[in-house]
């Protein structure tokens, strides 16, 4: 733990359900219930999940763009829970977001080179205009764009160059660890391995560098992470280094997940084993009893729908929370 | 003979800033009781080719300006758009299902209107008989609590029951030819696995054609058993998926393949992508329009135009050069 960049320790985000004029809460959202996992200098953690898994939620409480309702989140030693808006800005410098959307998240008004530029003016990384213009000129060259499109605007950009101009106001941060949230996810297919080549190369050049690498999309997690937590109704139900996540998935929910996702390869597909999971996602709002992921579990039993199992270790560096995995 | 042949069709659009040649000489065709997968990046031209099939096409700016669409010996696209033949033939024979669940169904109408209208249309029957039959449909799609389900409105039905409902909606018919087009882009993959085995046990109950279109080579290789493969609006290569999977030829399959990551890798797998953008189709060369990212080019690919499909072992491939050397 004492080389980890990023500790989380049971994080906690409800959110309430309020009705009427008053605003009375009358639910709550349990978004993220108890979630704790770390990330190493220079490692990629993957945080997998389907829709309203929580994992989008996890990732902006470290941002801190939520407050948490419980729990700790200690980045670079410092613990940054609590800490007050006017101090977070530094923080945030050294955590910057990569958005899913390349074409909302830019500003359609502004150039590309300014945007790039934007964070080190604002965190005042630079002494004087010379120095900010190589600055985002080596920024463009970074990430595959030339630096003579510096005065174009977004829309004169495809949807990868814009994820790359992303990328580069990322960078411009001189972050020690970037979030990913959904990277890739609105790119055509041949443009994604674009995309996640540039990111790999990227850790490679900048000593140090870790992703928080969120999305929904397995084959890609896995692919790019050193290790990955799988998410399941606002809880980590499996963590483990990605080759063990396909090898051995301990959690019946990830091994569904697995066997879901088709392998582009016909004599592999031929010979594989298929779940097919009973009913759907359960709201988050009303989660079932016990174990969350009981009511479609193939192999529950009836202690599952009492007892909500913790994420424990199983040994050789694989947490997983299920009772029917023995130790 | 096949059950539905699809002939040199050509869809362009007439834009403002150009012609759009969105499905430029397309063939292909689809056998009794056959699973086929239409796969490419978007804007290849493998919805519109769907479309243009059942005339759904918007004229103006989209014109379907030549081929032929046979199916049980008629050519399609003889018949006026919204006559009384194309109108039995979509819903009735050929059934479509979209990406957008949401969009795709009525939000003012229940489910029992919108399955019920498509049973009055095309069989006939009336609303006792309808009601019946409905409620049949939304329990084979693994609709629970179908009776009282039967009268809520889509909002109240979830992505992945939208999406079974559209299922139901398309197969109340019988249709000979289901095609299904980005069946499930929208929804998570866990959902994904349900609906496409889903959609894969009734075609077989029923004796139905399927036809996948996607974006999606895993899904192709698990479900479909032939495959063509389309870039900027045309086939660049067809053939069986075992075939294609075990000896992509075209340097585009080729690239495809190569640039996914897969969930059974080997640590430090690293994805190879095609560099470059896919094209603007707006005016495009008379040359491959491949040739500016492919890494197999040879200067053929830049002074002739885009070949035709050519046979090789058993597929069909669209290009010059001998991949396999």
């Amino acid at each position: 733990m004492d080389d980890a960049l990023l500790i989380v320790k049971g994080l906690k985000m409800y959110f309430p359900v309020t009705r009427g004029l008053l605003r009375r809460k009358i639910a709550e959202v349990k978004a993220v219930d108890n979630v704790s996992f770390d990330v190493k200098a220079g490692e990629t953690l993957g945080l997998v999940g389907e829709t309203g898994c929580g994992k989008t939620t996890t990732g902006r409480c470290i941002l801190r763009l939520y407050r948490p309702t419980a729990g700790q989140i200690i980045f670079e030693g410092l613990d940054i829970s609590y800490l007050h808006e006017s101090k977070i800005r530094s923080i945030r410098r050294k955590m910057p977001l990569i958005f899913q959307d390349p074409y909302s998240s830019l500003d359609p008004r502004q150039s590309a080179g300014s945007i790039v530029g934007e964070p080190i003016k604002f965190h005042g990384l630079v002494s004087n205009k010379k120095e900010y213009k190589e600055r985002v000129a080596d920024l463009f060259r970074m990430v595959g764009l030339n630096p003579d499109m510096m005065n174009r605007v977004p829309h004169e950009f495809s949807g990868g160059q814009r994820q790359r101009i992303g990328i580069a106001r990322a960078l411009a941060c001189e972050p020690s660890m970037i979030v990913c949230d959904e990277p890739i996810s609105a790119l055509d297919v041949s443009i994604q391995s674009q995309i996640i080549n540039l990111l790999e190369e990227l850790q490679d050049r900048v000593e140090g560098l870790s992703y928080l690498f969120i999305a929904h999309d397995l084959s890609v997690v896995r692919h790019i992470s050193n290790r990955v937590a799988v998410m399941y109704l606002g809880r980590i139900v499996e963590l483990t280094e990605s080759k063990k996540l396909y090898d051995n998935p301990l959690h019946p929910y990830t091994q569904a997940l697995i066997s879901a996702i088709p392998i582009p390869d016909r004599a592999v597909e031929k010979h594989r084993k298929q779940i097919i999971l009973r009913g759907e996602v359960p709201s988050p709002l009303n989660p079932p009893d016990g174990c969350h992921f009981h009511p479609r579990c193939p192999v529950a039993i009836p202690d599952c729908s009492q007892i909500l199992p913790p994420l424990v270790d199983v040994g050789d560096s694989h947490q997983v929370a299920c009772i029917r995995v023995k130790h | 003979m096949a059950l539905l042949t699809v002939e040199n069709l050509k869809t362009y659009f007439h834009t403002d800033f150009g012609l759009v040649k969105a499905v430029d000489g397309v063939s292909y065709e689809i056998n009794e009781k056959e699973i086929i997968g239409i796969v490419g990046e978007s804007g290849c031209g493998k919805s519109v080719s769907q479309l243009s099939t059942l005339q759904l096409i918007t004229s103006p700016p989209g014109q379907i300006v030549d081929g032929k669409v046979i199916f049980e010996g008629r050519d399609l696209l003889q018949f006026s758009a919204n006559g009384s033949e194309m109108r039995s033939i979509r819903g009735g024979q050929i059934a479509i299902i979209f990406q957008e669940p949401m969009t795709s169904l009525n939000p003012t109408l229940s489910v029992f209107q919108q399955i019920g209208e498509m049973l009055e249309l095309h069989l006939k029957m009336d609303k006792e008989m309808q009601r019946k039959h409905s409620i049949e449909l939304l329990k084979q799609v693994g609709i629970p609590d179908a009776e009282r389900r039967i009268d809520d409105y889509p909002h109240q039905f979830s992505g992945g029951m939208r999406q079974r409902v559209m299922i139901a909606m398309a197969l109340s018919c019988n249709p000979k030819i289901l095609i299904a087009d980005e069946p499930t882009t929208a929804v998570d993959v866990t959902t994904q696995a349900q609906l496409l085995a889903l959609m894969q046990n009734l075609v077989n109950q029923y004796n139905t054609s399927l036809i996948i279109v996607t974006h999606n080579l895993g899904v192709v290789a698990r479900y479909a058993e032939r495959i063509y493969v389309m870039y900027a609006g045309r086939i660049v290569e067809s053939g069986t998926c075992d075939d294609i999977f075990n000896q992509p030829k075209h340097p585009y399959t080729i690239g495809l393949l190569k640039c996914v990551p897969r969930l059974d890798e080997a640590e430090g797998t690293k994805l190879v992508p095609i560099e470059g953008l896919p094209p603007n189709l707006i005016n495009m060369p008379s040359t491959c329009a491949f040739l500016p990212r492919c890494p197999y080019s040879i200067d053929k690919c830049r002074e002739e135009v885009w070949p035709p499909l050519k046979r090789v072992n058993g597929q069909y491939v669209s290009c010059y050069v001998d991949t396999r050397r």
